[in-house]
């Protein structure tokens, strides 16, 4: 070898492999505005829909008159339940196994329910339509009260199902009850807490938020009548689903339905479900055999599809007096609205909620969820986080200050005491998870040495007697939070979606020249899927990531996958990614090892390249023998050079972080200024650290807005009084804090890669993490917890209960 | 409904259209001259994903009629880059600083930061953050798009990008 001859390491970086900070893919169109989102297509004769809401929360549909808006110039057809029954589409199945009002059928169970579709040549003509078309309405009395639901006296929301006394999950107690689910042991968890030096109970809100993607949901159906196929382009996390649910209840066969989501605007779990606008618009297309466009405004969007979270959580933990948990039970009413559109993985009607014994070394657990339903829009989707995992984090992280502070130990400490410990590892859990990998302990030092955690209690001591002396104003929190996740759903044994298993998929392609496609089950919505899976296949087959082309979302040529959420992309699809390309490189190993005349056996991989042992001037590069694939393969071998591989994971993967925030208080104004943010994330192996950091900066402005600000508020007559972005609370670039980023490594052992999964951590960890931030800052003054979200009005009353503007 | 003659320059090019009098400046661009670079999000003007360039200032065009445009001159995300076709400094420093994501509130956010490098050549952080604070981001937490802009900045006024340390 000569000096001219580039390295293995020269070589390696030339690809752009796994841990590069590759730029993105993507950027090029998306700076010079040719994103192709679906709102930019337009199609020859497209006819355009818009929706009648229901102004009411709970009103019986006595009459709808469209024939005014049927009038109106270019309306071509005004769609109400009624038209839908013809073709036995009133109503449709959800994810989370019960059936939900396409258009309303007698009633309306929340405000903006969907009551009628006009469709017209025009978004003005729809629009003006939609403003005369008249419905006469009894109204019913409304409860948006999840703890009120299970009452004896509670308005029933469900007449439909008034009989059912068996819902989708098992026996129902009451007219509004979805399900009853439960995990942990209970005897022992009791027992535990029956002996229990100390127990902390509290009960802990998470509101009901909002996903908020910058794009709204949208679609536009085409159906073709000659042919009998439909082509449904829309905002899909999940278009293979979409795909076969669509078949499923239109019975149009599942190969004469092309789904495709092309750029999505953000999705954070708003784009998994299926919507009443996505079937109104194929039914319209169908109707009218022309293309329909339907594109909600941000009302609709932030008042009718998936809101998350609304969870009310009442929490205990047992511990001995030294502080060492014994036990932790948690009862919890989650307020699903009036159909139960959970998307979660169909068996687990609370998701991954039994996540909530969290990082910590807890015997025995218990918890129990009851589903309810309320005059409040449907959904309970996962915003940026795995099924309900950020609910049990939450309330984990909130649950272990407040016993902290009740054996009185600092909360980094308590943590600590109570952390699992690196050799516990591979970790069963009380409530049966087994977690694959953690160094917990190292995290919590890495991110306490890096702030400096002493010292900053210590600031906060001299501010907390200057506080009592009536020098400042300002209160001091210190927020710490340890969180552990649950992603990449998942096993075939555990998950499944309507009964197709969590599995997903890559396909790829080697062409002749050593470029390539992959297609894959997965869709980005941001996520940059387009550069990190060709840097996972650039590492594993040698070939430079850019000569690697990463296709999403089109049924037609994608394999079947079950979509992005969840943080299930690089657990699941990336995996697979990794598997295909360790068949592709065996076949290009036999023909390495035909045309270099030695054994497979004789062969070891360097890089981008077969090499002789012992002869490294003797090798085949993965170009050249992508080029032998497809014209001198040994005889009896198939041509070519491709690969498909299903990945159904072992194991979910259980990503970690440890974060610290420091908030200032002004008592007297409730305003707060988060001056530091610091947030270490292990999600294994790292494959673009650019991206990982910015999936980071997100995850933490959108846990931001959570815990300082966002709520999805009804007020009694159940009106949703925040449904605007006047309203909803969006962080802009100035009241988001700074945010700083660290890591550690620790491999997942089940991964064909070590990766796994990052998008959600910051949302998940985020959000405990501020809101402890917040209740620090109270402590001292007897304060166990305050609810979120943290503005300025909640933060002033809790300091005016507290007796501080006395 | 009858419809109004409007005439305007956008990226340079005189148009010459016929609209309703109510069609809004980001209908009329996105469907009637198929720039489908700036995007609706809100339609209430607080999200920006709709901002051009018109006359000199950064209007959210969901919240214009076209035919209050009429004479103008806009600019759209797709008239940003540079005469030779090269990319624009500010396209160039949100791929190099990684600050987007999902690209659906970029050509906003670079249309609004093209507006402001104009106003301020040489901002600060905290006048980064308060010149885009009509721009709404779900996916980036607007750190690595003020990098992004301050990659600009420098890049055209001649001085050597430092990114601030972490």
């Amino acid at each position: 070898m000569n000096d001219m001859t580039p390295t293995s390491a020269e070589r390696a970086e030339k690809l752009e492999g796994m841990g590069c900070k590759r730029k993105r893919v993507e950027d090029i169109r998306f700076t010079q505005g040719k994103g192709n989102y679906v709102d930019d297509l337009k199609l020859p004769g497209m006819l355009y829909g818009d929706l009648v809401r229901s102004p009411h929360a709970h009103a019986r549909v006595k009459s709808i008159d469209t024939s005014k808006a049927a009038a109106v110039p270019g309306v071509v057809a005004v769609i109400t339940a009624e038209t839908l029954k013809t073709v036995n589409l009133a109503w449709m199945p959800t994810l989370a196994g019960d059936v939900q009002m396409v258009l309303a059928d007698g009633r309306v169970l929340f405000q903006n329910q969907e009551v009628a579709f006009v469709i017209a040549e025009s978004r003005e003509a729809a629009a003006d339509a939609v403003e005369l078309v008249e419905v006469d309405y009894e109204q019913l009395p409304v409860n948006v009260d999840p703890l009120k639901a299970m009452a004896s006296n509670a308005p029933m929301i469900r007449e439909d199902l008034k009989d059912k006394t068996d819902g989708a999950h098992g026996k129902r107690k009451h007219y509004n009850h979805i399900f009853s689910w439960q995990a942990g042991d209970k005897a022992a968890t009791d027992a535990a807490f029956a002996r229990a030096d100390v127990t902390i109970r509290e009960f802990i809100v998470y509101p009901r938020v909002h996903p908020c993607p910058l794009e709204t949901c949208q679609c536009v159906a085409s159906f073709d009548k000659i042919k009998g196929e439909l082509t449904l382009w829309g905002t899909f996390q999940a278009p293979h689903v979409i795909r076969t649910v669509g078949s499923l209840i239109s019975k149009i066969p599942e190969h004469k339905i092309h789904v495709i989501a092309p750029d999505i605007g953000g999705g954070f779990g708003n784009k998994v479900g299926a919507y009443s606008g996505y079937i109104c618009s194929i039914v319209a297309s169908i109707v009218t055999g022309r293309p329909v466009k339907w594109v909600e405004d941000r009302i609709e969007n932030l008042s009718t599809t998936a809101f998350a979270r609304d969870f009310h959580m009442d929490m205990e933990i047992a511990a001995t007096k030294e502080g060492k948990v014994t036990a932790m039970r948690c009862y919890t009413i989650a307020d699903h609205g009036a159909f139960d559109a959970c998307a979660n993985a169909t068996k687990w009607p609370a998701g991954l909620f039994s996540i909530i014994s969290g990082s910590y070394d807890f015997p025995a657990a218990y918890c129990l969820v009851d589903g309810v339903y309320t005059n409040k829009a449907p959904g309970g989707v996962a915003y940026r986080c795995s099924f309900r995992v950020t609910e049990a984090a939450y309330c984990i992280e909130r649950a272990m200050d407040i016993m902290a502070q009740k054996v009185g130990m600092d909360p980094a400490e308590f943590r600590m005491k109570n952390l699992i410990r690196r050799e516990q590892f591979p970790y069963t859990s009380a409530f049966g998870w087994q977690y694959d990998s953690g160094d917990y302990q190292t995290a919590m030092n890495k991110a306490m040495e890096t702030v400096n955690y002493k010292k900053l209690r210590e600031e906060q001591k001299a501010k907390r007697h200057a506080f009592k002396r009536g020098e400042t104003r300002d209160l001091m929190g210190i927020g710490v939070a340890f969180f552990t996740e649950i992603v990449g759903a998942g096993p075939s044994r555990a998950c499944d979606i309507l009964g197709i298993a969590m599995f997903d998929s890559a396909e790829i392609r080697i062409h002749p020249t050593g470029s390539g496609i992959c297609r894959l089950g997965t869709k980005s919505q941001g996520q940059g899927h387009e550069t990190t899976y060709a840097q996972i296949i650039a590492t594993e087959l040698g070939l430079p990531a850019d000569n690697i082309m990463i296709e999403e979302g089109n049924t037609d040529t994608a394999p079947y996958g079950l979509g992005t959420y969840g943080s299930r992309s690089t657990p699941v699809s990336g995996a697979a990614t990794a598997m295909a390309c360790r068949k592709i490189k065996a076949k290009a190993q036999m023909i390495a090892a035909y045309m270099l005349e030695v054994h497979d056996d004789d062969l070891e991989w360097d890089v981008d390249r077969f090499r002789v042992k012992g002869n490294p001037e003797s090798f085949k590069t993965m170009t050249e023998l992508a080029w032998a694939a497809y014209h001198e393969v040994p005889p009896g071998m198939e041509p070519g050079l491709e690969a498909i591989n299903y990945y159904d994971p072992p194991n979910f993967t259980f990503p970690f972080g440890a974060y610290i925030c420091v908030v200032d208080v002004d008592v007297d104004t409730g305003m707060t200024n988060v001056r530091r943010f610091y947030a270490l994330d292990d999600c294994g192996i790292r494959i673009n650290p650019m991206i990982i950091e910015g999936q980071i900066h997100g995850g933490l402005t959108e846990a931001f807005g959570i815990a300082m600000g966002q709520e999805i508020h009804y007020d009694d007559d159940g009106n949703i009084t925040t449904a605007s972005l006047m309203d909803y609370f969006l962080p802009t670039a100035v009241e988001t804090p700074h945010w700083e980023t660290d890591w550690t490594t620790t491999p997942s052992p089940h991964h064909p890669i070590g990766a796994k999964g990052v998008g959600e951590s910051p949302n998940v960890g985020g959000v405990p993490c501020f809101s402890n931030a917040v209740n620090d800052a109270f402590t001292f003054l007897g304060s166990t917890h305050i609810q979120m979200p943290h503005d300025h009005w909640r933060i002033w009353t809790a300091a005016e209960k507290l007796g501080l503007h006395e | 409904m009858a419809k109004s003659h409007v005439t305007m320059k956008v990226n340079g090019k005189i148009v010459d259209e016929l609209v309703e009098p109510r069609t809004l400046l980001i209908h009329f661009l996105r469907e009637q001259l198929m720039l489908t670079g700036p995007h609706i999000g809100c339609e209430t003007s607080h999200c920006g994903a709709c901002t051009v360039d018109l006359d000199g200032k950064s209007v959210k065009s969901c919240t214009v009629f076209a035919l209050q445009a009429n004479g103008a001159e806009i600019r759209t995300i797709e008239g940003i880059a540079n005469a030779d076709g090269t990319l624009h400094a500010l396209q160039e420093g949100f791929r190099e600083m990684h600050g987007l994501q999902c690209g659906f509130c970029t050509p906003g956010m670079i249309t609004r930061a093209y507006r402001l490098l104009q106003e301020n050549p040489n901002p600060s952080e905290v006048e980064i953050r308060y010149g885009i604070s009509g721009n709404l981001c779900r996916c980036t937490g607007y750190q690595n798009i003020v990098k992004a802009i301050q990659y600009a900045a420098a890049k055209l006024t001649g001085v050597p990008f430092q990114e601030a340390a972490e």
